[in-house]
């Protein structure tokens, strides 16, 4: 290739700087900053939400999943803990299965009954939903069609 | 082969850049649809199926016409159809394209589309529809494709492709039977509740898929230089004129029964559709007796072999079979299943601006389809020849 | 450790593998299909077929108007005052538009511009189930015909289906009905509205009857004349719509269609 060592050089130069600029472009202190979600008074009282808060954070869209189905489609509409979704309990038993009965990675709370909803129960306590929710959907950039339907809770900006 | 359909005269690349360009005003209609809703089109509460689900059910009849190629050539041995088999199952892959396109365009919620094949329901024949007619798309692209290729390179096509030319056969009637079925079995709809709902179907497709592909046989013989065959031509003639007579015939006693029987229910669409109901003119009365017009012209022109064999008028007939087919399965059919409605009025359905630009958008999704398709043939026939 | 095994490795991997990938797709390979939570400490209304009994003789335009509104502010139901798009979950009919193989020259005019309220009939042989190609819309064991909003395609293959003509479909967004129709919307914020390009109907109020209330038509209808519309269950002879069906003469819409509609109507 004519001139190739320059060429090599540039395009490697060049692509290096277009993949790597946003690491280095901080946005006045904004970029990569990692979301807060705010709980609410009510919230921290409650102390635990209907599954323990690792398995929320990570799989709260397969708990809604779940209930959306077994609410609208089995006519199900209560949750007891300590039964949970399938989903949990498969994790449970996947948990078991490598780290031994009693090492669970997420731990049980105590029994207790919710009416599976999103708009009635999750948001009750909740209710800051521009400061929890959106926090971080917003950072992940992930839009939910759920509030398409699902009435959002009125919130004093 | 597809890069077949990259060389190509001015004119070809100006048919084919004015289509896209008719693609892109369709697509940009569809993006405001989607983002306002359906609510832009003509369909209400009580006409909840319009033109889209017309031109669906119209274009499964022509996919389904390309059968009537293919089953003389390849069940009874008539060689001439050989020639032209590929016409019409490239017809019929682009057809189905435009069906598919059509029920997209018409979905309230597209983005769930694929629900239909996560969480299917047997009992439905939507899903059935939606299996036969990808199945036939992807048979004649298969079928079409291999025995196009071999006949470039001078050789037998394998003998599995023959094994799905005869599956693709009962297929095509099948296609059509299935579309049928999704309105030939609904309790509450007069118009549609008929035994004779897909036989009416297979002789209105037999009738307008051939009618179509005449027109095309001979365009392209204008614009190229292989000749489809004169011969070809008039046989297709003749399947066309017997079709038209069978579905003609097939609507009078639809007439009949309605009107011989006097149950209101059987009368009052036929009523909107051809005048009125209870007193009040209907919009698509003036469509309606064009289509009637269309096929008493058609029948003119094609029923007499003498003059049937005369290309120019072979054309005009094929022209006006195609029209007046249109008009009845393509508007009329589900117009009338709606019009009067459970309650016996009239609500009033007229397709609106961006309904028929995004159903302009699919048509020319689908003639660039045929283009693109018929150009390979094209070509590799020149190839042949040359 | 030294070295691990081949099989060990795979073992380790696989495993991993599958709880890396996490949420429904590893788990569907060890656990198809749901697994159904059981539950009965709350109150609930259990039934073989729910039907409603109309005494169309206490129908008057204030019940009726009181039970659709009773209905459409409890389900978020947008009046967007246009024929053309719009939503009702249960709204009030002529007598020839309701019953019209019925009709003749000779009705009175009293008869003629009496008015029914119509709804969903919850039929046992629904011809709009049988036509839903994603189950959207389904019979559930207790008779009702049930909407699953998640699902629905927006094909309306249900609403041609439908020989009643309740069905709704959401043709623009609810949530931008015109505000001078519309000034407290939603009306109940405890129940969702839909998106635009789905369908919908009336549900027999399935989200109250699970906590043991009746339908909001029937509560609402109770209020100003008892048992003008009653609600019950078929299956249970001393139910009070069995009791009615013994005693009174009823009609339903279009019987001869065979979908044995199960909203019955006493003349």
């Amino acid at each position: 290739m004519y001139d190739g060592g320059k060429i090599i050089t540039g395009l490697i130069i060049g692509l290096l700087a277009l993949f790597l600029w946003p690491f280095f472009y901080d946005r006045n202190g904004q970029a990569g900053v990692s979301p807060k979600p705010e709980l609410t008074a009510k919230a921290k009282e409650a102390g635990q939400c209907v599954a323990p808060t690792p398995y929320m954070r990570e799989y709260h869209m397969q708990l809604l999943d779940d209930w959306r189905h077994t609410v609208v489609r089995d006519g199900d509409r209560y949750y007891d803990t300590s039964e949970g979704t399938w989903h949990l309990r498969v994790l449970g038993d996947i948990n078991d299965a490598i780290a031994g009965a009693g090492e669970r990675h997420y731990k049980e709370t105590d029994r207790k009954i919710y009416y599976k909803s999103l708009q009635v129960t999750c948001m009750d306590c909740h209710s800051n939903k521009s400061k929890f929710c959106d926090e971080c959907h917003d950072y992940m950039g992930v839009d939910p069609y759920c509030w398409d339907c699902h009435i959002e809770p009125k919130e004093n900006k | 082969m597809l890069e077949k359909a990259i060389k190509g005269d001015q004119k070809y690349w100006g048919w084919i850049v004015f289509l896209l360009l008719l693609i892109g005003m369709g697509f940009a209609f569809y993006l405001y649809q989607f983002k306002v809703g359906l609510k832009v089109t003509g369909m209400s509460r009580d006409v909840s199926w319009g033109f889209y689900i017309g031109q669906l059910t119209y274009f499964v009849g022509v996919a389904a016409g390309g059968v009537m190629v293919v089953l003389p050539y390849y069940l009874h041995d008539y060689k001439a159809f050989g020639r032209i088999t590929i016409l019409g199952e490239f017809l019929a892959i682009a057809s189905i394209v435009m069906c598919g396109l059509f029920v997209m365009v018409d979905l309230g919620n597209l983005p769930r589309m694929l629900n239909i094949m996560i969480y299917p329901n047997p009992t439905s024949i939507l899903f059935w529809d939606m299996i036969v007619l990808n199945v036939y798309m992807l048979l004649n692209l298969v079928i079409g494709w291999n025995v196009l290729s071999a006949e470039r390179k001078g050789i037998q096509y394998q003998k599995w492709v023959k094994v799905l030319i005869y599956i693709s056969i009962p297929w095509a009637f099948s296609i059509h039977t299935v579309t049928a079925f999704l309105y030939a079995g609904i309790p509450g709809r007069h118009y549609w509740l008929t035994a004779i709902m897909a036989a009416r179907f297979l002789s209105s497709a037999f009738a307008s898929g051939p009618a179509l592909l005449i027109l095309l046989c001979l365009i392209i013989r204008k614009v190229s230089t292989f000749d489809p065959g004169k011969e070809q031509i008039r046989t297709l003639g003749g399947i066309v004129t017997y079709a038209f007579v069978l579905n003609i015939f097939f609507l009078l006693l639809e007439v009949f029964t309605a009107f011989y029987s006097q149950i209101p229910g059987h009368m009052h669409s036929f009523e909107y559709l051809f005048s009125g109901f209870e007193g009040q003119a209907s919009k698509q009365a003036p469509w309606m007796w064009a289509s009637v017009v269309f096929a008493i012209v058609a029948l003119f022109l094609l029923l007499v072999p003498a003059t049937r064999r005369r290309e120019p008028i072979l054309a005009a007939g094929c022209g006006a079979v195609i029209a007046s087919t249109w008009i009845d399965k393509g508007f009329g059919l589900v117009i009338g299943g709606f019009i009067p409605n459970p309650f016996e009025r009239v609500f009033e359905y007229w397709p609106t601006t961006p309904e028929i630009m995004i159903s302009v958008g699919v048509w020319a999704t689908g003639f660039f389809i045929l283009t693109v398709l018929y150009k390979i043939v094209v070509s590799v026939k020149e190839e042949v020849a040359g | 450790m030294m070295g691990v095994d081949r099989r060990e490795f795979l073992k380790i991997a696989g495993l991993s593998g599958l709880f890396g990938l996490g949420g429904k797709a590893a788990i569907e390979l060890l656990a198809p299909g749901e697994v159904e939570a059981q539950l009965s400490s709350a109150p609930v209304m259990k039934g073989k077929r729910w039907a409603m009994v109309i005494d169309a003789h206490a129908l008057d335009d204030e019940l009726m108007d009181v039970c659709i509104r009773a209905c459409h502010r409890e389900h978020n139901v947008p009046d967007l005052d246009d024929p053309k798009v719009e939503i009702k979950w249960l709204w009030k009919e002529e007598y020839p538009h309701a019953f019209p193989g019925q009709k003749h020259e000779y009705i009175g005019d009293d008869i003629k511009h009496s008015e029914f309220l119509l709804l969903c009939n919850h039929c046992t042989n629904p011809p709009c189930c049988r036509v839903c190609p994603t189950k959207a819309t389904w019979q559930r064991e207790d008779g009702i015909v049930m909407m699953d909003q998640h699902r629905c395609i927006g094909c309306r293959f249900c609403m041609a289906a439908c020989p009643f003509g309740v069905r709704s479909f959401n043709w623009g967004d609810p949530r931008k009905a015109p505000e001078e129709k519309n000034p407290d919307f939603p009306t109940n914020v405890k129940y969702p509205t839909r998106s635009k390009g789905v369908v919908e109907k009336c549900t027999f109020c399935a989200e109250r009857l699970a906590k043991g209330q009746l339908p909001a038509c029937v509560e609402a209808a109770n209020q100003i004349k008892e048992n003008a519309l009653t609600f019950g269950d078929l299956d249970d002879p001393a139910s009070i719509v069995r009791e009615l069906l013994r005693k009174h003469y009823t009609i339903r819409r279009k019987p001869e269609l065979g979908t044995e509609p199960n909203v019955f109507y006493i003349v």
